[in-house]
């Protein structure tokens, strides 16, 4: 194996290492990273859902993306581009954060809950394998949104950091605008979004993921897309790492608990877990990265993946606003609805965007 | 020799219309691109595939390789 596959590996492992020991350190169970979660805790946090107990500015993310990009920037890498059917992307990452809720995590999450023993993300990753696979079958046929142009300007690449930025100044400083209704930032006080690592811990954990999956390129859809596309294990090593150094803390720390009744955050709806997962697989091909690998190319100047985040953290709002969120009751007929809708939409374009 | 045009594509575009090259029996090929993750992973699979890899641009933002067999 040469040092390439190596170092994805052991970032796979550092990752699965890193995750555990958030969970051990404040956050939900099987939640160390969950880029839909927390990403949809974030929309939660600036008040975009008013889903109580779902609310808090997760430090990881603002990591990932600023280790991301002074990562790029010391690599030369960081490089303002974008125009690849912007909007489409924007529309995409909305749906892919439905299926994430659906499902309850984001395929790293899957990875996770995985190795903390919860049996519902094995049907899960069934789903999303196949999701894959659907995804793959749209590229054999020409699938394509369009180049990406680099920008004039380095500009436009800065603003999705410099927002993060400016939440993660709200965070420390903990100002109120107002006393009554409070904001801007809003805290859940119970459930999974009062459970947290500490700020500083949280967001250097970030940076080092966003530092490491940055060199490594890491991208969980990735992983199984190559495998399946060109038989190329690259990126199914970080995905195996992932599960490895999660699963090996977790069993010393006692996480471990294998079975699929009482999992934390999570449901037993199995076709809506093969499903919900599904859809982000496809829609994360089509993208060309998985939920985490859109964090990280937003770092890296990409306004497409901006527009992805921005997409996922609007989605996320509509699941809790319009109840098609999944919750460990299960999933409603709203998000049902919303997820097979996505699926078949997400089957239109990546017909629809075919070349000749 | 026979070009692909691989300039701002994302994954796995890139890899994907340079495998479809190789599929449909070019022996020699001209593969310009942007990205430094596409030019990794092109030469990656030319390799694979048995090509010989010459890179003859390589600058952070734009990349032209030569493969031959």
């Amino acid at each position: 194996m040469d040092s390439r596959k190596w170092f994805i590996l052991l970032t796979g492992l550092a990752v699965g290492a890193i995750a555990a020991i958030l969970v051990k350190l404040g956050n939900p169970a099987n939640m160390g990273f969950c880029i839909a979660c927390f990403e949809r805790d974030i929309a939660g946090a600036i008040g975009l859902h008013r889903a109580g107990i779902v609310q808090y500015m997760r430090p990881e993310i603002i990591g990932l993306i600023l280790g991301a990009m002074l990562t790029s920037m010391f690599a030369g890498e960081f490089k303002t581009r974008g125009g690849s059917a912007t909007f489409v992307r924007f529309i995409m990452g909305v749906f892919m954060m439905i299926g994430a809720l659906v499902f309850l995590g984001c395929p790293l999450r899957d990875i996770l809950r995985m190795a903390g023993g919860d049996f519902n993300a094995v049907v899960a990753l069934i789903g999303f394998i196949c999701g894959v696979g659907a995804g793959v079958f749209f590229l054999k046929k020409g699938f394509n949104l369009g180049r990406a142009e680099f920008s004039h300007s380095n500009a436009g690449g800065y603003l999705l950091p410099i927002i993060f930025v400016f939440f993660l100044f709200l965070l420390i400083k903990g100002t109120v605008f107002n006393p009554d209704a409070g904001g801007p930032l809003f805290f859940s006080t119970e459930g999974p979004g009062s459970m947290a690592a500490p700020l500083g811990i949280a967001l250097l954990a970030g940076l080092v993921v966003g530092f490491l999956a940055q060199r490594t390129r890491l991208c969980l859809s990735g992983g199984i897309r190559d495998f399946i596309l060109i038989k190329d294990n690259y990126l199914l090593l970080g995905f195996i790492g992932i599960f490895i150094g999660a699963l090996i803390l977790n069993i010393i720390f006692g996480f471990f608990k294998p079975g699929f009744a009482d999992q934390p955050v999570a449901h037993t709806m199995q076709v809506w877990n093969f499903l919900g997962l599904f859809l982000v697989g496809l829609t994360a091909t089509l993208l060309g990265g998985c939920p985490l690998r859109q964090l990280i190319l937003s770092g890296e100047g990409d306004m497409d993946a901006a527009s992805v985040v921005a997409g996922m953290t609007v989605g996320a709002a509509f699941c809790h606003n319009f109840m098609l969120a999944g919750s460990p009751a299960g999933v409603g007929i709203y998000g049902q609805i919303a997820c097979v809708v996505g699926i078949i939409l997400m089957g239109w374009i990546g017909w629809s965007f075919r070349e000749d | 020799m026979e070009k692909v045009d691989v300039k701002g594509l994302s994954c796995p575009m890139p890899v994907l219309k340079t495998k479809q090259a190789i599929d449909g029996g070019a022996k020699e090929l001209l593969i310009v691109g942007t990205s430094q993750v596409s030019k990794e992973n092109v030469s990656k699979l030319a390799k694979s595939q048995g090509f010989n890899v010459n890179i003859t641009v390589d600058q952070k933002d734009s990349w032209e390789m030569e493969i031959k067999k």
